[in-house]
């Protein structure tokens, strides 16, 4: 393989420097906005100004040093896990059986339809009836948000599967588990793991709006908990921090879930010549 | 009979469509010989592509039946490649290729070895390790005959196997196949509506007509390992079954004209029938 020359690597450093400045700019806006918003727009001293950046950041740092919102993350984290888990365990078998019976997807699609379009949080009083109140109702809650991204993404794949793939596997004289292993199941599987992605994100956004109903923990909680004690630094510092573990998550599994084709040698994209016939003594 | 490692006696498919029965081919019979390239050759809708996934057990018969002549122990076996590639995305050439070794019913057939060797002998070695989409159309579907051939099928069926490809591509994986199918001394049957195609691999050509599918005439291209593209026994031939060939085709249009496969199945074999062929549905050779 030939050496990259000077040219390139500065292409290449041009573009990394890109990928890390357009964002860096874009945030430092969006600081200098909230900054403006909150310091020059207001009144010295007034309401609005406990909103502003660096009280909350400051805010931010002492909680993270002290420690005092380990509990709180851990308890989220948690919550987010448990409900995705049972997301997962009910979307995807029902996503496969939309995809794959027929029948079960013109029984299926009209109640579907219908349950997916009902705002999860409108649950909450029957979630509260029905599991009481503390972690249960939460991970109901997490579960009947992310369920339908999950499903929906795996019978999509399952609908894009090349049905011609299923006869490969036949025609190599595969049986009905190893078609299910080598061949449905990994083409399934990018839907599916876009399915999770989409669930992840929604898992989070439900996450804290449910745990301001009836839990002593949890970020949700603490945002309300902050706004009773008047902590208003401390409530948007909680608000950060939403974003940035919701951030994390996303990147992670989006890293996570992204199937990685592994390092080889480089591919000229040059047609292989057709070989010569081989010797007549050849034997595979 | 040990030289015969497949036969197809009177073989019959019927499809319902909307309360009919339509038959797509009937009373075919068919002996390939070992270490042969046969070239069934027949226009589009003749049902050649059916019959060759029914020897391949993915398509059950109406009637007749498809016999595999085991040798020396083996258990008897056809490997069937398709008109497109159909590699998977996320396995790699070599991954691809190893795909029929990981079941359970071709145990014992190849290892990493055996694999290792096939894609030199094909010429594929070098593209190991990348994905199907990096690969040519040539490339792909040499790839896609790899991993017929490396689970050893007494009889490897090849499905219009080079149709997408362009001529150049297309003549030398032809060349190619040749130097393959007498160094591996496979068992081909190759489908195609190409007669010259059909003359230039096929040992035996059988040509198949439409509505509903039959066995019209069966030639020998009588000549030994050597091929050549033009020559005067060759052209010979060639034109006898283009003039065959047009005849069927003309037929299966004529059916298609006079309103699909359902009147095809009466009108069109007599007109065929009356224009062409001395012994209809019965195997002739030269």
């Amino acid at each position: 393989m030939r050496r990259p020359d000077e040219a390139a690597t500065r292409v290449l450093s041009a573009r990394r420097i890109a990928a890390v400045g357009y964002p860096v700019a874009g945030l430092a806006v969006f600081l200098a906005l909230w900054w403006g918003a909150t310091r020059l727009l207001v009144e010295p001293g007034s309401f609005l100004s406990q909103f502003a950046p660096v009280p909350a950041f400051e805010s931010l740092a002492a909680m993270l040093q002290k420690g005092a919102l380990n509990r709180h993350i851990y308890a989220s984290v948690e919550r987010i896990t448990v409900g995705l888990l049972i997301a997962s365990a009910v979307g995807i078998p029902l996503g496969l059986a939309l995809g794959g019976l027929r029948w079960f997807a013109l029984a299926a699609t009209p109640i579907t339809g219908f349950v997916r379009m009902i705002s999860p949080l409108s649950w909450t009083p029957l979630a509260i009836i029905l599991f009481g109140v503390g972690d249960p109702p939460v991970y109901f809650l997490i579960a009947i948000g992310s369920v339908w991204p999950i499903a929906l993404s795996t019978a999509a794949g399952v609908q894009a599967l090349d049905r011609a793939w299923i006869m490969l596997a036949r025609s190599l004289r595969a049986s009905r588990v190893e078609t299910v292993r080598t061949v449905i199941w990994p083409g399934v599987r990018p839907d599916v793991l876009t399915g999770l992605r989409i669930g992840t994100t929604t898992a989070w956004i439900i996450l804290v709006p449910a745990e301001m109903l009836g839990v002593d923990s949890g970020l949700g909680f603490f945002i309300l908990d902050a706004r009773d004690r008047f902590d208003y630094p401390g409530m948007v510092a909680a608000i950060i921090l939403i974003g940035a573990i919701g951030l994390v998550i996303d990147r992670l599994t989006s890293w996570l879930l992204t199937p990685r084709r592994r390092a080889r040698t480089s591919r000229v994209a040059e047609p292989q010549p057709v070989p010569a016939p081989l010797p007549a003594d050849y034997r595979i | 009979m040990a030289t015969v490692p497949l036969r197809v006696v009177d073989a019959t498919k019927r499809f319902q469509v909307g309360g009919h029965d339509q038959t797509v081919f009937e009373q075919v019979s068919l002996e390939i010989e070992r270490e042969r390239i046969f070239a069934l050759l027949g226009p589009s809708g003749c049902g050649k592509s059916t019959l060759l996934r029914a020897i391949a057990s993915l398509e059950p018969l109406s009637e007749g039946r498809v016999e595999l002549g085991a040798e020396d122990g083996a258990h008897p076996s056809v490997g069937i490649a398709f008109q497109q590639p159909l590699l998977l995305p996320w396995l790699t050439v070599q991954e691809n290729v190893r795909l029929g070794l990981r079941y359970a019913a071709n145990r014992g057939a190849g290892d990493h070895e055996s694999v290792a060797r096939i894609l030199a002998a094909f010429g594929i070695a070098p593209l190991a390790d990348s994905y199907p989409d990096e690969l040519s159309g040539g490339e792909a579907q040499r790839v896609a005959l790899a991993r017929t051939v490396v689970t050893q099928p007494q009889v490897v069926l090849l499905d219009e196997p080079f149709g997408p490809l362009d001529p150049l591509t297309r003549a030398s994986l032809q060349d190619w196949l040749v130097g393959i199918q007498q160094s591996l001394r496979l068992t081909v049957v190759i489908v195609t509506h190409d007669v010259d195609e059909a003359v230039y691999l096929g040992d035996r050509v059988a040509l198949m007509s439409a509505g509903p599918g039959r066995i019209r005439h069966v030639w020998e291209t009588a000549r030994g390992p050597s091929r050549t593209r033009s020559s005067a026994e060759s052209s010979a031939l060639r034109e006898e079954i283009l003039r065959a060939y047009m005849g069927v085709n003309a037929g299966a249009a004529a059916a298609r004209a006079a309103g699909g496969l359902a009147l095809a199945a009466q009108g069109a074999p007599r007109f065929a029938r009356s224009a062409l062929d001395p012994a209809p549905t019965q195997e002739g050779t030269r």
